[in-house]
């Protein structure tokens, strides 16, 4: 165990959680829009795994990482759709139409993928990284932090505009009321509805580019049901972060960094099963619920439909 | 007197052909909308339909296989019934469901052994409810004192339920005797019997009885009122003085102890054992079925028996035609977005109506 803590093992554990935890964050960050706007988006997942393959089947046939990325967004907000006609505007339920995207998000990706590809999963080449001078130097986190595809710095810029956007604009504060008292935003002659319907496109952009990282960047290539619950991970994250995203991003490189254990224990040389593995980032969840439980604190109009009038 | 019962009869024989409607239009859209996805992957709807049919539904074995499934996919429904009525979410099915069935696959062979095997089934269908009620804890814990959503923790618990199902088969109760990891065989003799002279498992008794039983207890008993009373409005169940943490807590225990003896009724009625990696997922699948029956046990039957047959058919279908088994997920998918929008479409004619 002495050489365990090496340079080169926590680099590879640093880089190994960025690169697990950016479509966390992703999904966090968007997740969190949705569920502001008083949205619960069950559907994220599915949206992730739309994004994972459309993303990875145009950067594969057009050899271009960026219209891969282009596209996982678009497919991300084509999956948001039906959220936005179904649940915004028709006000349906909110949990049966996201559990029917995700679950058809699942179907539709393997088939098509099965009748493109049969069994044979091609690669893609690693994304060219953009190093940033001086900063991509520092030992451990430089590598993992400032020597990426711009997707990643991207991602963390985003966390920062989100929170900028939350606190002191307009956009935010409406976004803030169609969650928590839409009738009060009605008054204040913003319709509750449009507000919801681009919160809920925004959260499908999110998850959708989150689902392309994950599969063009993460893997290099697209399994079905490759998403295996990081949507669901992105919902927990923005129940915990109550409303903020730094704190969306500290979770995900938690998590990613549990979801990474495995290539880094691997490099190590511990030989673990992989089954164990896989249930470390749920075990994490669920232990965070359990002691956070309590904190975690979702809007009051959440997952209610806004009809004008309606008491 | 006389006139008022005719337009009562009027009135009932209205009310069935509307739910004839509103269960058939999705129903028949869902299959249109995903024959045009099979269309688009170049594979033939109608042939694709037809064998369904055929394999599923017409030829004696297949019949007897979609009866056979029927059994487990009962206890499900019965196990989502609960759930839904008492306004729990328990999407936790398949974490459950897996556990359970790998426990009785372990415990089935090795009891055999000690004890007759009618006693051997029983305790392994005990212990598959314990494993299953235990799964469900956490969520139920969290969602009854500390509020937290339990849609996201009972997923968690899934998935977490499946590696450690895993883990199990693989390292725990693995058969030595075999090279594919599995759990030790349990001989067909000491499964639970066959129906007459059919291929057809107990296990669809089982299943009935549950989802029978689930209906009545609901519907009939002050215990299942008080879950109804919950489930519609939590915060009147606590004015009430309904004991409502408990209540959330029983609700999940019965529901998911149900999701575990749908995994003993599969694994000791039909399948014998657990291989590694075998998730059939099936909790998932059988939501949109409970919605369309609109949470009425007996009508859930009708529509167990319709996936069953889609479900045994459409494995024949991937083996003869090459279409993979993810396209059920696809009709579950459109079958839930349509089942919501005939509900909407019908309130919103209500509401003209009334106005």
């Amino acid at each position: 165990m002495d050489g365990l803590f090496t340079e080169v093992f926590l680099a590879s554990l640093v880089f190994g959680a960025v690169t697990a935890g950016i479509p966390l964050l992703l999904a966090g960050l968007g997740e969190q829009i949705s569920e502001k706007a008083g949205v619960l988006n069950i559907g994220i997942e599915g949206m992730m795994l739309g994004g994972a393959y459309l993303g990875f089947l145009v950067a594969f046939q057009s050899g271009s990482m960026w219209l891969g990325f282009a596209a996982g967004a678009a497919a991300g907000m084509a999956a948001a759709l039906i959220m936005v006609v179904f649940c915004v505007r028709l006000g349906l339920n909110q949990i049966v139409v996201g559990i029917a995207v995700t679950l058809g998000a699942e179907g539709l990706t393997a088939l098509l993928h099965f009748f493109q590809f049969g069994r044979t999963y091609p690669r893609l080449d690693a994304p060219v990284s953009l190093p940033i001078p001086a900063l991509s130097e520092i030992p451990v986190i430089g590598g993992a932090l400032f020597d990426r595809t711009p997707v990643v710095y991207l991602a963390f810029v985003l966390v920062f505009v989100m929170a900028f956007l939350y606190r002191r604009t307009h956009l935010g504060l409406a976004l803030q009321a169609a969650g928590d008292k839409p009738a009060a935003l009605d008054v204040a002659g913003v319709d509750v509805v449009t507000t919801r319907s681009f919160a809920v496109l925004a959260t499908g952009a999110f998850a959708g580019l989150g689902g392309a990282f994950m599969a063009n960047v993460g893997a290099g290539l697209f399994v079905p049901f490759m998403t295996s619950g990081a949507g669901f991970i992105g919902i927990v994250l923005a129940m915990l972060a109550r409303g903020r995203p730094l704190w969306v991003l500290g979770g995900a490189l938690l998590f990613g960094a549990c979801l990474s254990m495995t290539t880094a224990l691997q490099v190590a040389g511990v030989n673990v099963p992989t089954d164990v593995i896989q249930m470390l980032p749920f075990a994490a969840v669920m232990a965070v619920l359990v002691v956070f439980g309590r904190k975690a604190s979702l809007p009051a109009a959440l997952g209610l439909p806004y009809e004008r009038g309606a008491r | 007197m006389h006139r008022a019962r005719r337009s009562g009869n009027g009135r009932f024989a209205a009310g069935v052909l509307h739910a004839l409607v509103m269960t058939v239009g999705p129903i028949a859209a869902a299959l249109v909308l995903s024959g045009a996805v099979l269309v688009a992957v170049g594979v033939d709807p109608l042939a694709y339909y037809g064998t369904i049919v055929e394999r599923g539904l017409l030829s004696p074995l297949g019949l007897q296989q979609t009866l056979t499934r029927m059994g487990p996919l009962l206890f499900l429904a019965a196990s989502l019934i609960v759930a839904f009525r008492a306004g729990i979410w328990n999407l936790g099915g398949d974490g459950q469901f897996l556990l359970s069935a790998v426990v009785a696959a372990a415990a089935a062979p090795v009891l055999v052994g000690v004890m007759p095997a009618w006693a051997a089934l029983a305790v392994c269908f005990l212990l598959a409810a314990a494993v299953g009620a235990v799964w469900s804890l956490i969520p139920a814990l969290l969602r009854a004192y500390q509020g937290v959503n339990e849609i996201i923790t009972s997923l968690m618990m899934t998935f977490l339920g499946v590696s450690l199902a895993n883990v199990l088969v693989k390292l725990v109760f693995l058969d030595p005797a075999t090279t594919v990891p599995q759990t030790r065989t349990l001989p067909v003799a000491d499964r639970l019997p066959r129906l007459f002279d059919t291929t057809v498992s107990s296990g669809l008794l089982l299943g009935l009885a549950a989802v029978i039983g689930v209906h009545l207890m609901m519907t009939r008993t002050a215990f299942g009122l008080k879950l109804r009373v919950v489930g519609a409005n939590p915060r009147a169940a606590v004015h009430a003085g309904l004991p409502v943490a408990k209540l959330t807590i029983a609700v999940f225990a019965i529901s998911a102890a149900l999701a575990g003896l749908a995994g003993a009724t599969d694994v000791l009625g039909v399948l014998g054992n657990v291989r590694a990696d075998w998730n059939p997922a099936y909790s998932l699948a059988v939501v949109p079925l409970v919605f369309l029956a609109r949470l009425n046990g007996f009508a859930s039957i009708a529509f167990v028996f319709l996936f069953s047959v889609l479900s045994i058919g459409g494995e024949s279908a991937a083996r003869r035609l090459g279409v993979p088994h993810y396209f059920t997920l696809v009709l579950v998918a459109n079958l839930l977005l349509l089942l919501a929008l005939a509900e909407y479409i019908d309130h919103r004619r209500r509401v003209a109506k009334k106005a």
